[in-house]
């Protein structure tokens, strides 16, 4: 176990340097001047450019941009933007609200999404089977934009329960909306997952067994059949969480939730690179340990599975 | 709990009586002909590829299914004018935008832009993550640990996140742009799944009988591996050209994809969203048809797939 978790953590290694030095290569080198885009429409002084890009390292190749930046990250220093803000300062106001997001839509597509899947999957070809199917097809097929906009208008607009957009991002009762809208892709895809998994398994031996032997139904569902079906959901499940930090960006935009996706999309459009950089390595090495704890976590499920 | 022995024979007879009666009268046929001979008694493949048929036709010649110029604006019509439902169907019966555009004809016109970069996105993925996920397992050894640990660094960066940076750089942006932009971040998905089928095909007796009688690298990969492993790339090619059609329009819808003179649905459900109070409908046709088209091919996806997957036989 300790052996393949070194092994892991070794190749994640490769992946993580390839990553930021894409985003690095992605956000650098396309064309684009975020200095003189500093200056507005006033003509740049050549003089205050040059210190500008002296200090921010931009007069030197990108490689050794690269080298100078991740040189810093392992300092613990995440830079700082052009409008003279610490990133990690940036990162502290914004990581906090986003978490909460997150946390909340996962904890919403995993309970809804396997209750969904459960009952789906154990009553095949039923009423309430070919409702999940018919609407977890219609989310799946609604982007999550239009999907937020008849959120905002029938629970704020029209029904008054809430405030149309985000006044408060810290108050997690207002981030329940915006949350709902984040995770309800996800959650068409657990409930489906779910349902084919249960559907499949359903038939195993072990579950002839189980009954054979006498228990009850509540056992033979919660400790022998949920618990073999768990394994695709917990992959797509793992990685989601990662997408889910990161993929916000619409929602929090529409809900004017003050989290990353927010501060990325205004980072990208004014070209802030180090922000960009900054927030996607924080990102990036979430979607690592995800990754990681998922494989571990097959291990639980499945004694089978073993780790040598 | 339901009653396991009782659903399993239920299932079970059906499914016997369907291949005797299959096996009888007709010869072996290929995986493609078969999975033809069940996707059209399928419903749900016949009605999807009927309006995606539609939609094809409506990309192609916008002209047949009105007559009004979508960039023709009239301000005395401007969106407060509320649709006109007191008679049969009339272009006008969508409304007008904010200056005055038939919608009717915003959202007809709208197709090509989708359907557009849906395709040509999800041919460019499917051939450039399909050579590359070839190579990799047909190869093995360094050639395949090089191209996975691509796919891998790829796989860290959201779709939408990377796309709107590599878009940000473009100052004019066109259909090409976004295709360019999603195929260069996109490719990396099909190469995972080729890759892996590629591996286990290349395990089959079929491909050591090839070698044995001195077939040529080229003729296995092509004659024999290829059309046996090209079924989860066809399924996942399908399935994500919805989810593509559904990122350019966010992209758009952004501000960061497509651009005016182009129209586009995510465009249009932009403009339309700073009068949904007043003119829901605005967003509303623009919105409906777009979750259509990714409905029609999310269910060509699902149904191909059954077809397909030899798993579920």
């Amino acid at each position: 176990m300790g052996s393949y978790v070194l092994r892991r953590v070794l190749q994640m290694i490769p992946v993580f340097f390839g990553t930021t030095l894409l985003i690095f290569l992605m956000v650098y080198t396309l064309p684009g001047d975020p200095v003189s885009a500093l200056f507005g429409e006033k003509a740049a002084d050549p003089a205050v450019v040059a210190s500008i890009r002296h200090k921010y390292f931009l007069d030197q190749p990108v490689w050794k941009q690269y080298l100078h930046y991740m040189g810093n990250l392992f300092q613990g220093d995440f830079g700082t933007s052009f409008t003279g803000r610490p990133v990690s300062d940036i990162m502290a106001g914004a990581f906090p609200v986003t978490i909460r997001l997150a946390l909340l839509a996962f904890v919403f597509e995993m309970v809804l999404g396997l209750a969904l899947g459960l009952v789906s999957g154990l009553r095949r070809g039923s009423l309430q089977d070919t409702l999940v199917l018919i609407l977890t097809l219609v989310v799946i097929s609604i982007p999550v934009f239009v999907l937020a906009y008849i959120a905002q208008t029938v629970f704020a607009t029209n029904l008054g329960w809430v405030t149309p957009t985000v006044q408060n991002s810290y108050d997690l009762s207002q981030l329940i909306l915006p949350a709902v809208v984040l995770g309800s892709l996800s959650l068409a895809y657990v409930a489906r997952l779910t349902r084919t998994s249960i559907g499949e398994n359903l038939r195993a031996d072990y579950m002839r067994t189980a009954v054979a032997k006498g228990l009850p139904g509540r056992t033979i569902v919660l400790r022998h059949l949920l618990r073999n079906s768990l394994i695709p959901v917990i992959t797509f499940l793992g990685t989601d969480l990662g997408a889910l930090m990161g993929g916000a960006i619409v929602t929090e935009g529409i809900f004017n939730v003050q989290g990353v996706g927010n501060v990325l999309y205004r980072a990208i459009n004014t070209k802030e690179g180090p922000t960009v950089v900054g927030i996607v390595t924080v990102l990036v090495i979430v979607y690592l340990v995800a990754s990681l704890l998922v494989d571990l976590l097959y291990a639980v499920l499945d004694p089978r599975i073993r780790y040598a | 709990m339901p009653d396991l022995t009782e659903k399993k024979t239920a299932e079970e007879i059906p499914a016997q009586a369907a291949v005797a009666a299959d096996a009888k009268p007709e010869k072996a046929r290929s995986l493609g002909s078969d999975a033809w001979h069940d996707l059209r008694r399928k419903p749900i493949f016949v009605i999807s590829a009927l309006l995606i048929l539609l939609l094809i036709v409506i990309a192609i010649a916008p002209g047949l299914f009105t007559s009004v110029d979508p960039r023709a604006g009239d301000l005395r019509l401007h969106y407060l004018s509320k649709p006109n439902y007191s008679h049969f169907f009339q272009a006008d019966w969508f409304g007008y935008d904010l200056q005055g555009r038939s919608i009717y004809a915003r959202v007809v016109y709208g197709a090509r832009a989708s359907v557009v970069v849906g395709i040509c996105v999800t041919l460019g993925v499917t051939i450039l993550g399909g050579i590359a996920g070839m190579v990799a397992g047909y190869f093995g050894g360094w050639v395949d640990t090089i191209i996975s640990r691509v796919t891998d660094i790829f796989f860290g960066i959201p779709l939408l996140l990377g796309s709107l940076v590599i878009l940000n750089a473009f100052t004019s942006r066109t259909i090409w742009s976004v295709v360019f932009a999603l195929v260069a971040l996109g490719w990396t998905q099909m190469t995972r799944v080729m890759r892996g089928s590629v591996i286990t095909v290349k395990q089959a007796d079929f491909v050591t009988a090839a070698k044995a009688l001195g077939a040529g690298t080229g003729r296995i990969m092509f004659k024999h591996i290829l059309p046996n492993a090209i079924a989860p790339v066809i399924v996942v090619a399908t399935i994500a050209l919805g989810g593509y059609i559904a990122t350019e329009a966010t992209l758009s819808f952004l501000g960061i994809g497509l651009q005016d003179p182009t129209i586009s649905w995510g465009i249009d459900i932009n403009s339309a969203q700073k009068v949904i109070r007043t003119a829901p409908f605005a967003l509303f046709f623009p919105a409906g048809m777009l979750s259509l088209t990714v409905l029609a091919f999310i269910m060509l996806g699902d149904a191909v797939r059954d077809a397909l997957d030899p798993k579920l036989r």
